[in-house]
């Protein structure tokens, strides 16, 4: 069980979403002490609004619905140095980076992990779909949620023992389904609310792109394909990702062809068939780890919602038992021992 | 209301009197101002004598009083009803509440920095008025409302008057009216904004004083109520209530003032002596209103310390808040120079016409330690 029933003061990071409004609602049955918290992280341009406005309603409206103290804590100036600016640093050296990671190393389960304690709160609650779960000899790790479909273990990877030690959440035990049917028969008005899905300082409408160029001098680029022969161009090669297919005017008539390789530095994109996408190991770094580093034969995760794979992790280089699709610098590459996370890393450029 | 509340100067509650004074227009008397028959003719009655009573509270005559929704609009209506009318440019200082800062910015016009304690630079609004054609529209507030900070306006006409500027003063006067005589205060300014809730009033009724001769096209149109200046069928009961809190805060003012100085005196002294480095956030010496007590910790982050004291039993606010409740850093506190680690750690305690010893003996009680607290706890930038 991830809800433990002592009455102790929890603080829930209510996003204004069906998932952490049933957080709360369940942490309240348990009988904690529950205060609701929701952050302001994105002062800009936002598909729900001004402020997330309406989100932050949404959460206050749950909260006023359980009976719960909720407050708005404007982490903006740490979202900004920590999140946004490295995003853009980030695709400026020809990196992918996955926001939302960086966002719960240091915003959640960072800055926000540490007022908590500040404030008297010895546990943070949020509503992922992952489970905390407590070793044999006391070590706790992260594992799958119960619905597989839904997991967000993969995005939770950085947590080491102090965080775990502070962490519950209370709907890893639940089905997506069942998540919103608490939600109805609690009457919370976010029942049917959609999940959201983007990084939420990208617009819809606008896209990464726009954002990234009103940030960046986006460099144009040639396409060359693994002879060097020059087959085709983008308008920016910050924007491409490795496994890309389109948005590079290569020439149809041939087998389709993807970006293998991004050098900002030399503003080129190399391009090859399928074949090439496929590799034997992917270089990694920046390692952070649940209990002490691990090496040898494991499970390895390269996207939120992809499949775990064999490779034996010797160094920085992650050795993969079958060949493995290329995995874009940047992006997180996740560490398990069965359905539990041992550890992080960034794949690098190799 | 639960807890010592020292955020006055965001709402003070309406005075018994007040609401004693407003409940018949809420249901016995049901009539439409602007109608002709008795029952529309007594609520025309009512808002006429409220119209009396702001009048004096401001030394206007009574057909200078305009009354809208509340301070924004007011401010607004102040400077859009200005532009639209005479097509100028307006300016304002930097330390304006946002509902004169945003139709400034819409119509290209100019803001003028203040100096440390946030009054506005006399010698820049001179260099502006010197520099820029058409500036018909000055606006500067008579009280700030996070600090309390004081404007001259007197000095401010006369730096109109020296540069042979024909630009109306107008001066949001929110803040000021619990606190100073506004006959004197803004005896020069052509256009004076007020809300009741700031001074035992209702929420909902404002009022635009607009000095006969200062050219105002109107921002809501319709019937042509308020002398053409603001149509919309007036808030009856609201405004009966605005005109009883005129009434009584002129009359008992002055004790207000001496009282209520005397315990934000005792309460600056209580935390400048008991928090480690801490101090005013206006320079000694700075005019300001006896209700708000100002202060900067260092080393602390206003959100946390507001929570803490929200559980300790004292509701109290710190810079302004979005529209999402979140804490906004301070555009007052940029615009005064104050160092953006001391800005993180301000805090406003404002006081009120039924603030008293047992208010300031509680925040007394709390704050020190929870200030301490989040020294040792959550030092500011301890993660990052």
């Amino acid at each position: 069980m991830t809800v433990r029933t002592d009455p102790t003061r929890v603080m829930v990071a209510m996003s204004g979403g069906v998932d952490s409004s049933v957080a709360a609602a369940l942490l309240l049955e348990a009988g904690h002490e529950v205060v609701g918290v929701t952050l302001r992280l994105w002062g800009g341009e936002s598909d729900s609004g001004c402020c997330a406005v309406s989100d932050v309603d949404d959460a206050r409206r749950v909260a006023d619905a359980l009976g719960i103290d909720h407050h708005v804590f404007n982490l903006g100036d740490h979202f900004e140095s920590m999140v946004v600016a490295p995003y853009v640093a980030d695709h400026a050296a020809g990196r992918t980076p996955n926001p939302c990671i960086e966002c719960n190393r240091h915003v959640k389960f960072g800055r926000l992990m540490d007022r908590a304690g500040a404030l008297g709160f010895a546990l943070l609650a949020t509503g992922h779909h992952a489970r905390v779960v407590e070793r044999p000899d006391g070590t706790r790790r992260i594992a799958r949620a119960v619905d597989s479909a839904k997991d967000q273990s993969y995005v939770l990877n950085m947590l080491d023992q102090d965080q775990l030690a502070g962490l519950l959440l209370p709907i890893g035990d639940l089905t997506k389904a069942d998540v919103r049917r608490r939600a109805a028969a609690l009457g919370l008005r976010t029942a049917d609310k959609p999940d959201s899905q983007d990084v939420c300082f990208i617009t819809r409408q606008h896209g990464r792109g726009d954002f990234l160029g009103r940030r960046l001098t986006l460099t144009p680029g040639r396409v060359v394909d693994g002879s060097g022969a020059e087959v085709g161009s983008v308008a920016a090669v910050e924007l491409v990702t490795v496994g890309q297919r389109r948005g590079m005017a290569l020439a149809g008539g041939v087998a389709p062809r993807f970006a293998v390789d991004v050098d900002v530095a030399a503003a080129t994109v190399t391009v090859g068939p399928v074949g090439d996408l496929l590799v034997d190991a992917t270089p990694v770094e920046a390692f952070s780890w649940a209990d002490g580093p691990v090496d040898g034969m494991l499970l390895v995760q390269t996207s939120a919602h992809g499949s775990s794979d064999p490779a034996v992790l010797d160094g920085d280089l992650v050795r993969w038992s079958e060949p493995h699709m290329r995995v874009a610098p940047g992006q997180s590459v996740v560490f398990y021992d069965g359905d539990e996370v041992l550890g992080g890393s960034i794949a690098r450029r190799g | 209301m639960d807890g010592v509340y020292l955020d006055h100067a965001a709402s003070t509650p309406a005075r018994p009197e007040v609401v004693e004074a407003m409940l018949p227009w809420l249901s016995e008397h049901p009539g439409n101002p602007s109608g002709s028959h008795a029952v529309a003719r007594a609520a025309r009655r009512a808002i006429d004598d409220a119209r009396d009573l702001v009048a004096a509270l401001v030394g206007a005559q009574p057909g200078e009083v305009v009354f809208t929704s509340g301070g924004t609009e007011a401010d607004n209506l102040a400077v859009d009803g200005v532009v639209r009318s005479t097509g100028c440019l307006p300016a304002c200082s930097a330390v304006e509440h946002p509902a004169v800062l945003v139709p400034v910015a819409e119509a290209g016009g100019i803001v003028v920095p203040t100096d440390a304690g946030g009054r506005i630079d006399l010698g820049a609004l001179a260099e502006v008025l010197s520099a820029v054609d058409g500036i018909g529209l000055v606006s500067v507030m008579l009280v700030n409302n996070e600090t309390g900070v004081v404007n001259d306006l007197d000095a401010v006409t006369a730096v109109l008057v020296e540069a042979a500027s024909d630009a109306v003063l107008h001066t949001d006067a929110v803040q000021a009216v619990a606190w100073m005589d506004l006959t004197v205060a803004c005896r020069s300014a052509g256009l004076v904004s007020l809300t009741g809730h700031k001074f035992g009033g209702p929420k909902g009724a404002g009022v635009l004083i607009v000095r006969s001769g200062v050219d105002l096209a109107p921002v809501l149109r319709g019937g042509g109520q308020e002398r053409e200046r603001r149509s919309g069928t007036q808030n009856v009961p609201a405004i009966v209530g605005l005109g009883e809190a005129a009434r009584l805060v002129v009359a008992d003012r002055a004790a207000t003032v001496t009282r209520v100085g005397a315990l934000r005196e005792r309460l600056e002294a209580g935390l400048l002596a008991a928090v480690p480095d801490s101090h005013l956030t206006l320079p000694e010496g700075t005019p300001r209103t006896p209700g708000v007590a100002h202060l900067c910790f260092r080393g602390v982050e206003s959100e946390s310390l507001l929570f803490l004291l929200e559980r300790d039993g004292v509701s109290a606010s710190a810079g302004s808040s979005c529209a999402s409740g979140a804490q906004e850093p301070s555009h007052v506190l940029a615009a005064m120079g104050v160092e953006r680690g001391s800005a993180l750690g301000s805090l406003r305690l404002s006081l009120g016409h039924a603030s008293g010893d047992g208010d300031v003996d509680h925040a007394l009680a709390v704050i020190p330690s929870a200030v301490a607290r989040l020294r040792e706890h959550d030092p500011v930038g301890g993660s990052a």
